[in-house]
C-alpha cells in the first residue's frame, strides 16, 4: 500500500472513529437520562476514542516528514498552523457556550457533551501533530540509545492507551503513577535539542515565536477543558485519560525547554553560523574538482573563504607556475603597488620566505602571522600553497586592526589551503592521466597498425616449412619480416631491424614494408634490392637512423639460397649432414649509412645450396644482445648451440625451444630491445 | 649508463666513453661528438671502456659520417672484440678509421 493511500485511510478512519466515539457517548447520555435498559459496555466509546487517536497518529506520521537542517522552521510552522486552526475551532466552541450559557440550549447536557467532543477532537489533532513534529526534531542526528529511548517512550504511550481503556478516574493512584512515569520519560527526551544549533539567528527568532504561540494554544486548550469540566455535565472527561495527559505534559515540557534553550542560544548563534560557513566553504573547496571547476575557480574559492573566515580586509593570492614564472595574482581589496610595499617591508622571517616563494619546509603556524607598520593594514598572515613539496603559491591575508589573527584563525586557513592544495594536485594528476590516456590510445592505434604490417600468413610450398616470432620492447617495434612468393619455386624472405626502437622505428619499419613489396615482386636480385632500397631510404631516414636487413631468395627448384646482408646480424644455416651451424657472413653495409652511390660498392651477394633437414635461422640483434641480470649477453654462440640442440624438430618446435632457452637464460629480466626470429626448415 | 670525457692536447681532441651506450645514453655521446665536430679537426675516440653499444649508439657515428667525408679526421680505438663485431657487422670499418691502440690512432690521424 502506498503511503498516500494509508494516509487517506487514516484520515477517514480518524473522522469515522471520532463520529462513532461521539455518537456512543451521547447515546450513553440518553440511556442515563431516560433510564433505558440497554446493556452496552462503557468500554465501547473508549475503544473508538483509542482508535481515533491511533488513526490520527498514523495520519500525521506519514504527513510530517523527517527533519533535516533546511526544514526545521517548516516543521515548526506546521505546529503553528495546526494549532491556529484547532484553536480557532476551540474558540468557536467557547464562544458558542458563552453566547448560549443563559439559554436552555447552553445548559443542555447533549449540547455540552457534543461541543466537548468537538473540542476533544481538535485537541487530539493538535497534540498528536505536535508530538510527531517534536519526535522528528528530537530524533534529528539521533544516537542508538536515543532511538531506543524514544521507542520505549512510544511503547509507554501505547501501554497508557490500553490502560485508558479500563477507564480511570482523574488523580486515581494508578493514574498518578502512570503519569509520573511518562513525565520522567518526557523530561529526558526533552533534553535532546540538537536541531537548535543548526538555526541561524533569524531562524531562532522565528522558532521562539512559533513555539511560544503553540504554548499559548496549549494553555488555551487546558483552560477550555477546565471550563467544561466545571459544568459537571461531562460524560467523558479528557482529564481521566493518562495518554492525553502524558502528551500534554510532554508537549508542555518540550515547548518550555526548547524556547529557553533557543533563547539562550541566540547570542552564540553568530559563532555557529560562522563555523557552519567554514564547513560549507571547506566542502566547496574539496568538491571543486569533481564538479569540473577550473584551477582558477579553486583559487577564487580559497581566497574568498579564507577572507571571510578570518575577517580579512584585503588579501592576495599569487600563483607561480612553469607557464607563468612571474606569478598570476588574485587580488581582493588591494592594489599591486600596495603588494610591492608589503613585500618590501617583510624583510625577515617565515612570512618573507612565503611571499618570496622560498619556503622549503613546514612552517609552524605561530610564524605565519605578523605586524605591518602601515596606517591602512596592520596585521598580516601568509601561507604557502604547497603541491608535491614545492611551493606554487602564497596566500596573504591582511587586516586593518593590529594583532587581528589568532591561532584558531590561522588553523582554519591552514586547512583551507591544504584542501586547495589537494584539489590542485588532483587537478594536475587528472589532466596528466588524461594526457597519458590519450597517448596510450594513440599507441594502441599504432600497435594495431603495426601488427597489420607483419604478415599473418607466411608463404611457403612443400619444400620448406616456416614460422616466425616477434616481440617488441615497447608498444610498437622496429623489427620487420616478410615472405613473398615471387614465382613458382622462388620466394623472397626478408628480415629487417630499424635502429632505435619505439614509434619512430615503427614508422621506418612501415617504409621498409612498402619498399619490400614494391621491389621484391619486380624480381630484383638481393644485391640489387638493397642498392635500390638504400637509395629510397636515404631520402627519408632521419640522419641518425639506419636499417639493417637480410634478404634471401629461396629457390626450391634448385634447392639453393641467394642472399645479401645489409649490415644485419648474420643468418645461421644448420647443416643436417654435418651437424654444424654456418654463419652466413657475406659482407655488407646497413641501409641509410652511406646515402650515395658509393653504397653499391659494399653490397655483396652469395649463393649456398641447402639439403633436406637443413634449418635457416634469421633473427634480429635483440636476441644475441639480450642480457641477463649479471650483464651477460645471450650471444651468438649460445644461439648457435640452441639451434643445434633443437634442429631435429619442426620449425615451431625449434622456435619454441630457442625462445624457452632464451627466457631461462634471462631469468625474468625484461628485454629492452625488439626481438624477432624466423625459422625455415627444408624438407 | 655512459661516462664521457673530452680532453684536448695539442690540436687533438680526445673523447673517452666508458660504460654502455644505449638509446638513452646515446644522447650524451651525441652531444660530445657534436661539440667536438663543431670546433675540432682531429678527433680520437677511446672506446676501450665501452662494454656495449646499441644500434642507437651506432647511429651517433653514422650521423657524423658526412662530417668525416668533409675533412674531419676521426679515429676510434680500443674497441673490445664484441663492440668491434657490432661495428663490422654494420659495415662501419669501411667508412670510419678504427685503430687498436691510442698510438696507432694518433699515427692514423697524420
Amino acid at each position: 500500500m502506498s503511503n498516500k493511500l494509508v494516509a487517506r485511510i487514516s484520515f477517514f478512519g480518524a473522522l469515522l472513529f471520532w463520529v462513532l466515539f461521539t455518537v456512543f457517548d451521547i447515546y450513553f447520555l440518553f440511556i442515563e437520562k431516560y433510564e433505558m435498559n440497554v446493556n452496552l459496555a462503557p468500554i465501547v466509546p473508549r475503544i473508538f476514542f483509542a482508535l481515533f487517536i491511533v488513526s490520527t497518529f498514523s495520519y500525521y506520521r506519514l504527513k510530517i516528514i523527517k527533519a533535516d537542517s533546511v526544514n526545521f522552521i517548516d516543521l515548526l510552522w506546521k505546529i503553528f498552523m495546526t494549532g491556529l486552526v484547532t484553536t480557532i475551532g476551540a474558540l468557536g466552541v467557547r464562544f458558542f457556550v458563552y453566547a448560549f450559557s443563559s439559554t436552555s440550549l447552553g445548559q443542555n447536557p447533549v449540547m455540552i457533551n457534543l461541543l466537548y467532543h468537538f473540542l476533544v477532537g481538535m485537541i487530539i489533532i493538535f497534540l498528536i501533530s505536535t508530538v510527531v513534529v517534536w519526535k522528528r526534531l528530537i530524533l534529528y542526528q539521533k544516537s542508538k540509545t536515543l532511538l531506543q529511548l524514544w521507542n520505549f517512550f512510544e511503547y509507554a504511550l501505547v501501554f497508557s492507551l490500553g490502560f485508558d481503556l479500563l477507564g480511570n478516574e482523574f488523580k486515581s493512584e494508578l493514574y498518578v503513577y502512570a503519569l509520573i512515569f511518562v513525565t520522567g520519560f518526557s523530561l529526558v527526551l526533552s533534553l535532546n535539542l540538537k536541531w537548535i544549533a543548526y538555526l541561524n539567528f533569524k531562524q531562532k527568532l522565528k522558532s521562539i515565536l512559533f513555539i511560544l504561540l503553540s504554548g499559548i494554544y496549549l494553555y488555551h486548550f487546558v483552560s477550555t477543558l477546565l471550563a467544561f469540566k466545571e459544568t459537571g455535565l461531562l460524560i467523558f472527561d479528557l482529564y481521566d485519560n493518562v495518554l492525553v495527559m502524558a502528551l500534554f505534559i510532554f508537549c508542555l515540557l518540550y515547548t518550555t525547554i526548547s524556547v529557553l534553550v533557543t533563547l539562550f542560544n541566540l547570542p552564540t548563534s553568530s559563532v555557529f553560523e560562522r563555523k557552519l560557513q567554514e564547513a560549507v566553504d571547506f566542502q566547496k573547496l574539496s568538491q571543486a574538482i569533481p564538479q569540473g571547476q577550473t584551477e582558477e575557480q579553486t583559487y577564487d574559492i580559497l581566497l574568498e573563504s579564507s577572507m571571510s573566515a578570518v575577517f580579512a580586509d584585503a588579501a592576495w593570492l599569487e600563483i607561480r607556475t612553469k607557464e607563468h614564472p612571474d606569478g598570476i595574482f588574485y587580488l581582493r581589496g588591494i592594489k599591486h603597488s600596495q603588494i610591492s610595499e608589503v613585500k618590501e617591508e617583510m624583510e625577515l622571517g617565515a612570512i618573507k620566505d612565503i611571499i618570496r616563494f622560498e619556503t622549503t619546509k613546514l612552517v609552524p603556524s605561530n610564524k605565519l602571522t605578523g605586524y605591518l607598520k602601515r596606517q591602512d593594514l596592520k596585521s598580516i598572515m601568509a601561507l604557502p600553497v604547497m603541491v608535491k613539496e614545492k611551493q606554487i603559491g602564497s596566500l596573504v591575508l591582511l587586516q586593518e586592526l593590529g594583532d587581528a589573527f589568532n591561532r584558531d584563525l590561522v588553523d582554519i586557513v591552514v586547512t583551507f589551503v591544504n584542501q586547495a592544495s589537494i584539489s590542485i594536485e588532483n587537478f594536475t594528476l587528472l589532466s596528466d592521466s588524461l594526457k597519458n590516456e590519450r597517448y596510450k590510445e594513440q599507441l594502441k592505434i599504432a600497435q594495431e597498425v603495426q601488427n597489420s604490417l607483419l604478415p599473418d600468413h607466411l608463404a611457403h610450398n612443400s619444400s620448406f616449412d616456416i614460422c616466425a616470432f616477434a616481440e617488441a620492447a615497447e608498444e610498437v617495434g622496429g623489427d620487420y619480416y616478410d615472405i613473398l612468393e615471387l614465382e613458382e619455386d622462388k620466394f623472397g624472405l626478408i628480415i629487417g631491424d630499424v635502429s632505435g626502437k619505439g614509434t619512430s622505428a615503427a614508422f621506418h619499419m612501415a617504409q621498409m614494408k612498402g619498399i619490400f613489396h614494391s621491389l621484391a615482386l619486380r624480381d630484383v636480385t638481393p644485391a640489387e634490392f638493397f642498392k635500390t632500397a638504400n637509395k629510397a631510404l636515404s631520402a627519408c631516414l632521419e640522419k641518425k637512423s639506419f636499417i639493417t636487413a637480410s634478404y634471401f631468395w629461396i629457390n626450391t627448384k634448385k634447392s639453393e639460397l641467394e642472399f645479401s646482408r645489409a649490415g644485419h646480424v648474420p643468418a645461421f644455416l644448420y647443416r643436417s649432414d654435418s651437424g654444424n651451424v654456418e654463419s652466413l657472413e657475406e659482407s655488407g653495409m646497413g641501409l641509410g649509412i652511406l646515402r650515395n652511390l658509393d653504397y653499391d660498392k659494399y653490397v655483396q651477394s652469395s649463393t649456398v645450396p641447402y639439403n633436406q633437414g637443413d634449418v635457416l635461422l634469421l633473427y634480429t640483434d635483440g636476441i644475441p644482445e639480450a642480457k641477463n641480470n649479471v650483464n651477460q649477453q645471450f650471444d651468438f654462440d649460445r644461439l648457435k648451440e640452441s639451434l643445434k640442440k633443437h634442429s631435429a624438430g619442426t620449425p615451431v618446435e625449434i622456435r619454441d625451444g630457442i625462445i624457452n632457452e632464451l627466457n631461462e637464460f634471462l631469468d625474468g629480466v625484461k628485454l629492452d630491445d625488439d626481438y624477432t626470429m624466423i625459422v625455415v626448415k627444408f624438407n | 649508463m655512459v661516462d664521457i670525457k673530452t680532453t684536448k692536447e695539442n690540436d687533438i681532441c680526445k673523447i673517452v666513453a666508458v660504460g654502455e651506450v644505449d638509446a638513452s645514453s646515446s644522447i650524451e655521446l651525441d652531444n660530445a661528438m657534436k661539440s667536438a665536430f663543431e670546433t675540432e679537426k682531429k678527433i680520437i675516440v677511446d672506446l676501450s671502456g665501452l662494454e656495449y653499444i646499441s644500434s642507437a649508439g651506432l647511429g651517433v657515428f653514422v650521423s657524423h659520417l658526412e662530417d668525416i667525408r668533409s675533412g674531419i679526421n676521426l679515429v676510434l680505438f680500443g674497441l673490445s672484440p664484441s663492440v668491434l663485431q657490432v661495428f663490422e657487422l654494420l659495415g662501419l670499418p669501411q667508412l670510419i678509421q678504427i685503430a687498436s691502440t691510442e698510438e696507432e690512432a694518433l699515427n692514423k690521424l697524420n
